[in-house]
Order: C-alpha cells, then sequence, then structure tokens
C-alpha cells in the first residue's frame, strides 16, 4: 500500500511524463505479483463498481468532522471533489496503514461488496482511522469509483515491457478485455511464452492523429488511401472459434447491444478480426448520433428500438484473418483482404458504401481524389453526409498501437462556430475547484440574451484566470456554486452539430461546444442571435 | 448597540477616538501598521507607527523618507482618546495584534496571525476583548496545517534526495517572513543555501533584529558553475518560471504555502512538491483564538469570509464581514514585485 501510494503521489505530482515512466517501472520491479496485477488494474482505469453510497460517505463525514452539513458543503464545493474533501475533513489519524495493496484490496475494498448500510458504516469509520491522510484519499477515491491516475495505457505497457522483456505489442494486446486481477494474471502477463489468447481478447486500436498543417504537406495524394471519417462507436468486431465478440474501443464488450450485427458477424470465417465504426444507419444513410446513443445506453435492445434505430458495422481494415495477426502487412494489402472477406467476388465500386455479406455489414469505401484541391471540394459534403471529414491512411502503412503521428490522419471538418455572450459561471472540478471555469453562454432573442451552450474546455490557463477575475467582480447574483455574471464577455463556441430540442429554451442544442477564443474585440451587442442558429439548424440539423 | 471603535472607511480601518488608521489602503495623516506585508503596509501616509521589529522591513516598504516610529510589545499609550497597544500575532516578524481601548469598551485588531510555533518570531499572544477583528485567510475546516516538525522532515528529505541526484532544490517562499521561517527550520548540513535578491534583503534585516538565520549566499554574488547540486534556492513564488529560475540547470521545485493543503491548487501550481506551510492560522488556528480573545463582536476581514461568520454566528457570537482591501495569502508580495526587474539583471552574471 505504501510503495503504491508514492507511486500514486509520484505520478500525481509531476507533469514530467520521463518521471511517472520511471516511477512506473520501479513500482512493478518491486511488487509481487499479486500486487502487480491490482496495480495495473487500477492504472489503467479499471473500477471496482461504487462500493459505498455518496450520501452515507457524506453523512459518515458530517458526523465524524463534528460540523455542521452546510459547513461540510461549503469545504466540497471549495474543493471540489468528494473524496478529497472527505480526506481532508476525517480526523487526523495515526501514521497510516501497513499492508500490501492486495491485503488492502480485499480486506478494506472488497468486503464492501457484501455489506449492507450500517455495516458499511462501520467498516468506513474503522477503517478511516487506521489510514494516513494520503492513504485516505486513495481510498476514498477507490470506493467512490473515481480513482484516476495521469498515466496512459500505453505508459503503463511499456513499463511493463521494459520491466518482462516482452514486446510492449503483445503487452498491450495481453491487457486489452476482460480480466480479474491475480497473481497467476500478472504472471501470464509478462510471461516469455505466449499463452493462447482467449478468443475474444480484441487488438489495441490505432489512431489516427488529426491534421493542424496544410493538407499538402503530407506529401503526394497518392500515397494514401482516402475514406470518410465516420460519426459513430469505433469497434472491432472478432469472430474466432465460432463466436462472435464486439468490443468498443473503451475496451467495453458491447456484443448484446447490436444484435443484428452479432448475426451478421457470424458469417464470418473464424479467425477474422475487423476494425471500424458502429453506425446509427436507414436506407443508405446515416442517422444522428443522438440516435445511436439510444442504443449505447441500453443493455438490451427491445425489439422496437431495434427497428427505429438500425445498426450497422462499417468496417475499414482488418487485423486478423485465418487465425493469423496480419497487423505487420501494409494497408494495400489488408485492404484486398477485407474486399475478399467481406466480398468474395466482388470489387469496389459504390459511392460510399455498399452491401456484402450482410446488410448489417459493410465497407468504407474508398474515395478518389486526384490532388488535395480535388479532396479539400469532396471534404465539403462532409457535414451534408453527417460524417466529420475525411480520414487518410498511407497504402504502406502497417496497423500500430495508440496514437502515432505520420502514417494515419483524421482531417475532420471545421466545426459550426457562433459568437455568445458569457451570462453564468460555476466554479470546475479537480484541479480547477477554485476557478469559476464552466460557463453557460447565451445569444442575442427579442433583445434579451438567451442559454444556448455550456462549455468549459479551450481556454488557456491564463485566459481562464482572467475570466474568474472577471466573474468575481461582475457577479450579479450567486446560488449555490453558480453565479449570474453580468453581460460583457464575448467568446466564439465552436460545435459540432446542431439539433432542435424542445427541451431547451432556446428551442435548439448543440453538440460538443467548446470554446475556440475569447473576442476581447466583440461589444456584446455584436454577439449572435438565435434566428442566426435556427438558420444554421435548417442547414446542418436536418 | 454603540458605535465600534473602529469601523470602514474609504482610507482604511479607522478609529475616531484616536483619529488614526489601522493599516489604511489610501494615504492618511496617522497609520498604524499591524506587519510589514505590502497589503497591510502601504505608502504614502504622513506618519506610521509599529512594532520595533517592523522597521527595518517598513524601511525597505515605505523608502527613506516615511517618517515611522515605533513602540514594544504590551506598552500602553495614549492617542488622542484612545489608549493603545501593540501585542505579539506570531505572523512575521514584529507583527502585531493592536488593541485600541476608549470608554471602557476593547477592540483588537489581528491584522495576519497564527498559532503554529515559528522561531522567526514572538509568539501569538491573544487579547481579552470586547470585539475581535480577524482575518480569515484559512476560513475553512479542510485546512488543517501538519506540524511544522513533520513540514521541515518533508523539506529536508526533498532537498537531501535532490542533492543525491543531483539536482538543485528550489524553494519558492513569499520572501517575508515564509522565506526566513523556512531557512531556519531546514538542516543546513544537507547543502549550501542561496537566496534570490528579494529574500536576501530581508534576511539582512531579520539578522539586524537579532534572528539567528543560517548562513546563505546572494545567487547574485556567485557564478553559476560555482553553485553545488546540493544547493537549495530560496526564492519568491513570482520568480518560477522566469528566466531567473532556468538558470540552475537541472533542478527540482516546491513551493510552500497552506494552500498547498489542497490538490487542485497543488497542480495548478506545476510544481514537483507541495509544502503545507503558511505564516496564517488555519481553521482551529481561527477558531481557538477568536474564543481565546473571549470577544463577544468579531468583525471578520480577508479571506474565507462567510463561512467564519456563519459559523461564529452559529456559536451564539454577533459576528459581521467586514470588507477590506487586504488580501491573505494570495498572490505575490509587492517587494518581491519590485525587485523582480533588478534581479533579471542580477542574474546575468550567472551566464
Ligand atoms: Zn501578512
Ligand atoms: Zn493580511
Amino acid at each position: 500500500m505504501r510503495t503504491f501510494v508514492e507511486l500514486y503521489q509520484t505520478v500525481d505530482r509531476t507533469t514530467k511524463t520521463g518521471e511517472k515512466s520511471d516511477a512506473l517501472v520501479s513500482y512493478f520491479q518491486q511488487a509481487s505479483s499479486s500486487d502487480a496485477s491490482w496495480a495495473v488494474f487500477f492504472l489503467t482505469g479499471r473500477k471496482l463498481r461504487r462500493l459505498a453510497p455518496t450520501a452515507l460517505l457524506k453523512q459518515l463525514t458530517i458526523e465524524l468532522s463534528g460540523l455542521a452539513p452546510w459547513l461540510f458543503q461549503e469545504c466540497y464545493d471549495n474543493v471540489g471533489d468528494l473524496a478529497e474533501t472527505m480526506a481532508l475533513l476525517l480526523p487526523e489519524s495515526s501514521a497510516g496503514l501497513d499492508v500490501d495493496l492486495t491485503e488492502f484490496v480485499e480486506r478494506y475494498l472488497l468486503v464492501l461488496r457484501n455489506l449492507d448500510d450500517s455495516d458499511t458504516a462501520a467498516h468506513l469509520v474503522e477503517t478511516w482511522a487506521k489510514l494516513s491522510l494520503d492513504q485516505k484519499f486513495i481510498f476514498n477515491k477507490l470506493i467512490t469509483g473515481g480513482f484516476r491516475v495521469g498515466v496512459s495505457q500505453q505508459m503503463v505497457t511499456k513499463a511493463l515491457a521494459t520491466v518482462s522483456g516482452i514486446d510492449p505489442n503483445v503487452v498491450a494486446h495481453r491487457m486489452m478485455g476482460n480480466w480479474e486481477p491475480s497473481a497467476q494474471w500478472y504472471e501470464q502477463l509478462i510471461a516469455a511464452e505466449t499463452a493462447d489468447a482467449m478468443a475474444s481478447t480484441p487488438y489495441p486500436f490505432y489512431l489516427a492523429y488529426p491534421i493542424q498543417e496544410e493538407v499538402d504537406s503530407l506529401g503526394d495524394i497518392k500515397d494514401f488511401q482516402i475514406e470518410w471519417k465516420w460519426d459513430g462507436i469505433r469497434a472491432q468486431v472478432i469472430k474466432r472459434d465460432g463466436q462472435v465478440f464486439i468490443w468498443s474501443r473503451g475496451e467495453e464488450l458491447i456484443s448484446e447491444r447490436f444484435p443484428e450485427i452479432m448475426t451478421a458477424a457470424s458469417r464470418l470465417p473464424n479467425g477474422t478480426v475487423l476494425d471500424g465504426e458502429i453506425l446509427a444507419w436507414s436506407e443508405g444513410d446515416v442517422m444522428p448520433f443522438a440516435l445511436l446513443q439510444q442504443r449505447i445506453g441500453r443493455k438490451t435492445v427491445g425489439k422496437k428500438l431495434l427497428s427505429e434505430v438500425p445498426c450497422i458495422f462499417m468496417a475499414y481494415d482488418i487485423l486478423e484473418t485465418a487465425g493469423q495477426d496480419i497487423r505487420q502487412e501494409p494497408m494495400v494489402a489488408r485492404r484486398q483482404k477485407l474486399l475478399s472477406i467481406l466480398m468474395p467476388g466482388q470489387c469496389d465500386a459504390a459511392p460510399s458504401c455498399r452491401g456484402t455479406l450482410s446488410e448489417h455489414l459493410r465497407i468504407s469505401a474508398e474515395l478518389s481524389a486526384d490532388s488535395w484541391q480535388a479532396l479539400t471540394v469532396l471534404r465539403q459534403d462532409s457535414r451534408k453526409l453527417k460524417v466529420e471529414g475525411i480520414m487518410l491512411k498511407r497504402r504502406d502503412s502497417v496497423y500500430g498501437v495508440g496514437r502515432k503521428r505520420g502514417d494515419w490522419w483524421k482531417w475532420k471538418i471545421n466545426p459550426l462556430s457562433m459568437d455568445a455572450v458569457l451570462v453564468y459561471a460555476q466554479r470546475g472540478h479537480g484541479r480547477r475547484a477554485s476557478l469559476y471555469s464552466d460557463y453557460t453562454f447565451a445569444v442575442w432573442h427579442d433583445g434579451q440574451l438567451v442559454p444556448v451552450a455550456k462549455a468549459y474546455s479551450g481556454l488557456t490557463d491564463e485566459e481562464m484566470k482572467s475570466v474568474d477575475d472577471y466573474v468575481r467582480k461582475n457577479t450579479l447574483e450567486k446560488f449555490g456554486p453558480v453565479r449570474t455574471v453580468k453581460p460583457g464577455l464575448v467568446f466564439e463556441i465552436a460545435f459540432e452539430g446542431i439539433q432542435k430540442s424542445p427541451r431547451h429554451k432556446s428551442g435548439i442544442a448543440v453538440r460538443f461546444p467548446r470554446i475556440a477564443r475569447l473576442r476581447p474585440d466583440k461589444p456584446i451587442e455584436e454577439a449572435d442571435t438565435l434566428a442566426q442558429l435556427h438558420e444554421m439548424l435548417e442547414v446542418y440539423g436536418k | 448597540m454603540a458605535e465600534d471603535l473602529v469601523r470602514v472607511t474609504e482610507q482604511g480601518l479607522y478609529c475616531q477616538a484616536g483619529d488614526f488608521y489601522i493599516d489604511p489602503w489610501r494615504s492618511v495623516k496617522r497609520a498604524l501598521i499591524t506587519h510589514g506585508h505590502s497589503d497591510h503596509a502601504r505608502s504614502g501616509s504622513a506618519s506610521y507607527l509599529s512594532h520595533t521589529d517592523s522597521r527595518g522591513i517598513l524601511r525597505l516598504r515605505l523608502g527613506e523618507e516615511a517618517k515611522i516610529e515605533t513602540i514594544d510589545y504590551g506598552l500602553p499609550i495614549t492617542i488622542k482618546d484612545a489608549i493603545v497597544s501593540f501585542h505579539p500575532a506570531g505572523h512575521i516578524l514584529g507583527s502585531s495584534q493592536i488593541r485600541i481601548e476608549h470608554k471602557g469598551q476593547i477592540c483588537v485588531v489581528s491584522g495576519d496571525y497564527k498559532t503554529q510555533r515559528d522561531p522567526s518570531c514572538q509568539a501569538i499572544e491573544p487579547v481579552r476583548c470586547h470585539t475581535f477583528i480577524t482575518e480569515s485567510t484559512f476560513g475553512l475546516p479542510i485546512y488543517r496545517f501538519p506540524s511544522p516538525e513533520i513540514i521541515a522532515a518533508e523539506v529536508n528529505q526533498w532537498w537531501q534526495a535532490n542533492a543525491n541526484e543531483g539536482k538543485v532544490s528550489i524553494l519558492y517562499a513569499y520572501s517575508l517572513g515564509k522565506a526566513q521561517r523556512l531557512l531556519m527550520s531546514v538542516d543546513p548540513s544537507i547543502g549550501p543555501i542561496y537566496t534570490h535578491g528579494a529574500v536576501e534583503a530581508l534576511n539582512a534585516v531579520y539578522r539586524g533584529c537579532g534572528v539567528k538565520l543560517p548562513a546563505t549566499t546572494y545567487v547574485g554574488d556567485v557564478k553559476k558553475e560555482d553553485i553545488g547540486r546540493n544547493a537549495l534556492v530560496v526564492a519568491p513564488p513570482n520568480a518560477q518560471d522566469s528566466l531567473w529560475a532556468r538558470k540552475f540547470g537541472k533542478s527540482s521545485d516546491a513551493f510552500a504555502s497552506g494552500w498547498m493543503r489542497v490538490r487542485g491548487a497543488r497542480r495548478r501550481r506545476s510544481l514537483d512538491r507541495g509544502f503545507v506551510m503558511s505564516d496564517h492560522a488555519d481553521w482551529q488556528g481561527l477558531t481557538e483564538t477568536i474564543a481565546a480573545t473571549g470577544a463577544e463582536r468579531v468583525l471578520v476581514t480577508h479571506g474565507y469570509t462567510p463561512p467564519l461568520v456563519r459559523y461564529l454566528t452559529d456559536l451564539g457570537l454577533d459576528a459581521h464581514a467586514l470588507e477590506t482591501a487586504f488580501t491573505g495569502e494570495e498572490g505575490s508580495d509587492k517587494l518581491d514585485a519590485d525587485k523582480e526587474t533588478t534581479t533579471e539583471n542580477e542574474a546575468g552574471t550567472l551566464q
């Protein structure tokens, strides 16, 4: 437990990747297999189910600290994080527990699974009394399911590869999927002999890099395979040993949510792994992402939803065929194999995609453009086709791991944007807990400002501080953590899409709003109007 | 209810009975100064009265021309119709609570204070009074500061570990008070100690008052290559990320402040370490001190004012917020900023 807390603190303190990696390596070098398996579990963002109800945690903290409930709430608002607030307010205790991570998890965390509320309360009080401040923080984070560490999956993978001497790709592959931490699992993870991977195990996803410079700086357009960038759920479809598995990029097994894709994929030959995008699809056209979200939201899908929001798998790569890992073959060869498996005896011809083995299993079509100019023109159809833009994949590229610069590029369409006025501000969470960093923006309608979007990302720390300062000096009203702000600041808000929404006062909802920049040059009178947004809705909202 | 002995005016906290101001933020005829931090001691007034040990600090802050009178702790003097005395506040060298008595009513203005032990200044002595005007910089129960011994051990451990790895340790701390307190709690056997110009100027003042600081060298007086990798450098927070800080090569940096108790504040600083050490009272220090004064009326200034007022009201006290221009342990100290321009030049010798 102590070494794990130290690891957490080292990683939490520094922003330097090198120091984080060193800390990971030295942790795994000394940890027992069992402890290491739990460390991998937590470090890669896997979570135990919430182990204690929030209301109970708050109530216990209030009782043990002897504070009035309003004062507890005041502290919570200020810190912005429940686990930390509790740790700071609970009575100070001894030097802390001296047990290893496995014992800590089993004796103090997992045991909570089988306790009722009153036993849970007794267990928590007893445990807190034994923990140091730092241990309390991590314990609280784990029981609330909010434990996050500032390391990427790739960093953990690399550290494990360094410690074990195994190829990082193999480590990444073995780490995917569902597994229970145990000494045995960890030993298998770093074992030199490749034990047969479980039939369900997906490959790590390979991610594209956003184009930031001019697109023609990429070189000759003929070196690239061009596709639409589909706006759905990235997924792998696996058929092995007569079984089908669908994995999301979040490494969640989502097979049961898409029965029509399961049925279609059952026709694939054994030993096939496809990479692609799940899309809500009707009559040859993508349906709005909001509809797809309804499908993700349900563990089991009813008949009605199934017929209202049918889904397809738009395949664009093949990672395994006849049980062979072919990720090291060039893109162009993989594309041929993809075609021959999904469309035996045919060739690529249709404009955007086409039916194959099943109408629920399609191939993302190759687009043709002779020049970057021609592609720029083609890309302008993106919004109309409800795609996010263009994908560019080097024809000679292998299927890598994680996000790498150079081979795969995404060239997104410019987002929609509006100039809107800051009207409400709220304190942020975590790192931004003491700053007013969550904003609500409004546009003009009949001489009034109507809220249309909430956004919190996009400003530099410095800009955020200046906005925070403005908010504090121009507060009209406070209710709870929210302040009504005197209109005075205009922001350019970028967003990905716009939809009708009867739930909102403005009648519209924008998708993925974010702050593009501050517009200190604009007086508030020149912010956009609701009428302008409704025009956008006419053009892009259908 | 009778009028308060001290009230807020445009110029600052004003005592009519004695016709003087306490820590005024505008120019006045007569200013009584609790301590030398920039938000409490501002230039421009015709005359100043402070504790004896504040003289050197005020001289730096207010300039050669300022008319400064001083007084020792516990000595009552009469100013017009008021009896006034200064009492230790435990905040920094010379920091005082100011006690005012008029027609049997006693009001104490705390200035800034802390209850933790601090070898660089005299410990706080709570003063019985009817009305207590208190600061509230850390007026939330999440602010509970570890004992100075624990923090000193953490700092020494960090310094030693850096020295072992060949990294210079840069410790950011307010140049007036915090820096000297830290200097007295570190272990000088680990390595040599260097200081930023702003810190060194105040070190001289502290030494002049008989405070036993360890030996320190002003970085402007040495060549960069002569600074050992086991060195500790003490600098004001606004030197962070400046050209100045980058001269030391491989280094680890840390900030000592009460705000470091909360993770979000630690991370926002993007420093390697945050040490929880403040020259202000934590929640317990505030509430215990207020109780020890026996005051029935408590006026709360700079900090987490509303929660402390509500808490005291719940206890049955007559508590209210008082709007002042004091800033608490925020931003950086003006003395540091003044030095910054000269330090850029001084740093030239480091290259
Ligand atoms: Zn002060
Ligand atoms: Zn102050």
